[in-house]
């Protein structure tokens, strides 16, 4: 049983960002839930190149025309890659979201994170259940 | 559990999205927030504000008995037409703003905010000297059509001459067969007209301009795009803007105080403070760097805090971060500088002139 809008090659968090692991990366993203919910994006706030995450920690925001959101990372490490595009096309988040939508990539400080991440059957009941 | 206007039904089978509001159970979207935005900016939009309170004075001296309790004055319009005024306590400051109606010097409605509906209605009767105000709230369901097109497509619906109802003007007729007070008012800041018709009648009235307005490219409208439309326009929202805290001359509505008008409640005050000079004034301010202002952000100057942001968006017409908030008068003129504290960073702003959006 898929769900297009949650690709079965990605990891969850109860946050409603994705994960895709691309061996000691992950790119990290929102859901197709999130941006829904949302609405029309039309500000994105990223991090630095350089910057240290813990998992669970706010790394940025995304807004819409009436509302604020937070981004939280789910994993621990280093920021290597900001998704500049999105400043001047923040849009791209709701059209996009788990293709050109990407927010960030991490370099993984502690893989054994990965295995608390949810996999996409595990967030489609999350969903049901909300 | 949250009331429900005569639309609610009309609205979930829209899609829309429902969100309680000053305890009614209202749409906050339909579909996308800029595109319902846009569709007022540039074709029509219907929005339905029936949870809008509105008291009635009727009777002879109903003009001076409202007179004594609004900034603005009734005695200056003619019969047919309605003024934006403030409800002010007497410190000059906002019980509520409000729309009052002059039907003949016998008939005052007064069209009131949803939040504001129990509060207003108690202090009216408290303090009405002469005549006594009557709740009508439940007697009227209000929807909203605004846009470029909404005058041709009330036309259509209408033997009344529309044409001859300028702004701030009302006439009573039949929209779509049902019986309606039409107003051209609105809160957006473009062309159209609030109708004000019975409660059993709304269903009728918003499916025929939804029908009738399709070759306009009509789309409903919810709270979402409500605020942003206003926020572009610099209008006031009551709880954001405007509060008992804050006198009208310092929310840069003047305009609507008559202080040569006989006493009305918060007079005195204004007159005093108008002599002794604002010290904060409300302004409309644009963001120089990255980020959206919204409620309750903090504006600093050289490191200071000094005033607070009241509203604020991502204008989807205007295409740029605006906001409005008190600052001290001195740095109320256009040109001045300030930031806007968000999330620790201290981003700059300058005040503007507004409405932010006008007409090209």
């Amino acid at each position: 049983m898929s769900d297009q809008n949650i690709p079965g090659n990605l990891k969850y968090t109860a946050e409603h960002e994705w994960a895709r692991v691309e061996g000691n990366k992950v790119v990290v993203g929102i859901t197709h839930h999130a941006q829904s919910t949302l609405g029309d994006i039309v500000y994105v706030e990223l991090p630095k190149v350089g910057t240290t995450l813990e998992q669970g920690a706010e790394f940025g925001t995304v807004e819409s025309v009436k509302a604020v959101s937070e981004l939280f990372s789910p994993v621990s490490g280093k920021v290597v890659k900001v998704n500049e595009e999105l400043t001047g096309a923040p849009e791209t988040l709701n059209t996009d979201p788990y293709g050109d939508g990407w927010i960030l990539e991490i370099e993984l400080s502690d893989t054994s994170q990965l295995s608390e991440l949810l996999d996409a059957a595990a967030y489609g009941n999350l969903l049901k259940e909300a | 559990m949250a009331r429900r206007t005569p639309l609610n039904d009309a609205h979930r089978a829209l899609g829309a999205r429902m969100v309680d509001f000053a305890g009614w159970d209202m749409p906050v979207q339909y579909t996308s927030v800029i595109a319902e935005h846009e569709a007022v900016r540039n074709h029509v939009g219907l929005f339905d504000v029936s949870h809008m309170g509105e008291v009635e004075f009727s009777g002879p001296g109903a003009l001076e008995t409202v007179n004594a309790l609004i900034s603005n004055d009734l005695a200056r319009i003619s019969d047919g037409q309605a003024v934006y005024a403030g409800l002010l306590n007497e410190q000059g400051g906002f019980v509520d703003d409000i729309v009052a109606y002059r039907f003949s010097p016998e008939r005052i409605l007064i069209c009131v905010n949803a939040s504001n509906r129990d509060k207003d209605f108690a202090w009216m009767k408290e303090h009405a000297r002469g005549v006594t105000p009557v709740d009508r709230g439940d007697d009227f369901a209000q929807i909203a059509v605004q846009g470029p097109k909404a005058a041709g497509l009330v036309q259509r619906l209408t033997k009344t001459d529309t044409s001859r109802i300028g702004t701030y003007r009302f006439a009573e007729g039949e929209v779509a067969g049902v019986r309606a007070i039409i107003s051209r008012t609105g809160y957006t800041g473009e062309d159209g007209f609030e109708l004000y018709c019975a409660p059993g009648d709304a269903v009728a009235l918003w499916n025929a301009l939804l029908t009738e307005g399709q070759q306009d490219g009509v789309k409903a409208c919810g709270l979402a795009s409500r605020d942003s439309l206003r926020t572009e326009m610099k209008y006031a929202l009551y709880g954001n803007d405007i509060d008992d805290t804050h006198t009208a001359l310092e929310a840069g509505l003047g305009w609507i105080v008559k202080l040569d008008k006989a006493g009305f409640i918060g007079k005195d005050a204004l007159v005093a403070q108008k002599a002794a000079g604002v010290k904060r004034k409300l302004v409309g301010f644009e963001l120089t760097g990255a980020g959206i202002p919204r409620h309750g952000y903090p504006i600093h100057k050289d490191g200071k805090p000094v005033g607070e942001v009241t509203s604020g968006t991502m204008g989807p017409t205007v295409k740029k971060p605006i906001g409005i908030g008190y600052v001290p008068a001195e740095l109320a003129a256009e040109g001045s500088t300030f930031d806007v504290e968000i999330r620790g960073r201290a981003v700059p702003a300058v005040v503007v002139k507004t409405p932010f959006h006008k007409k090209p």
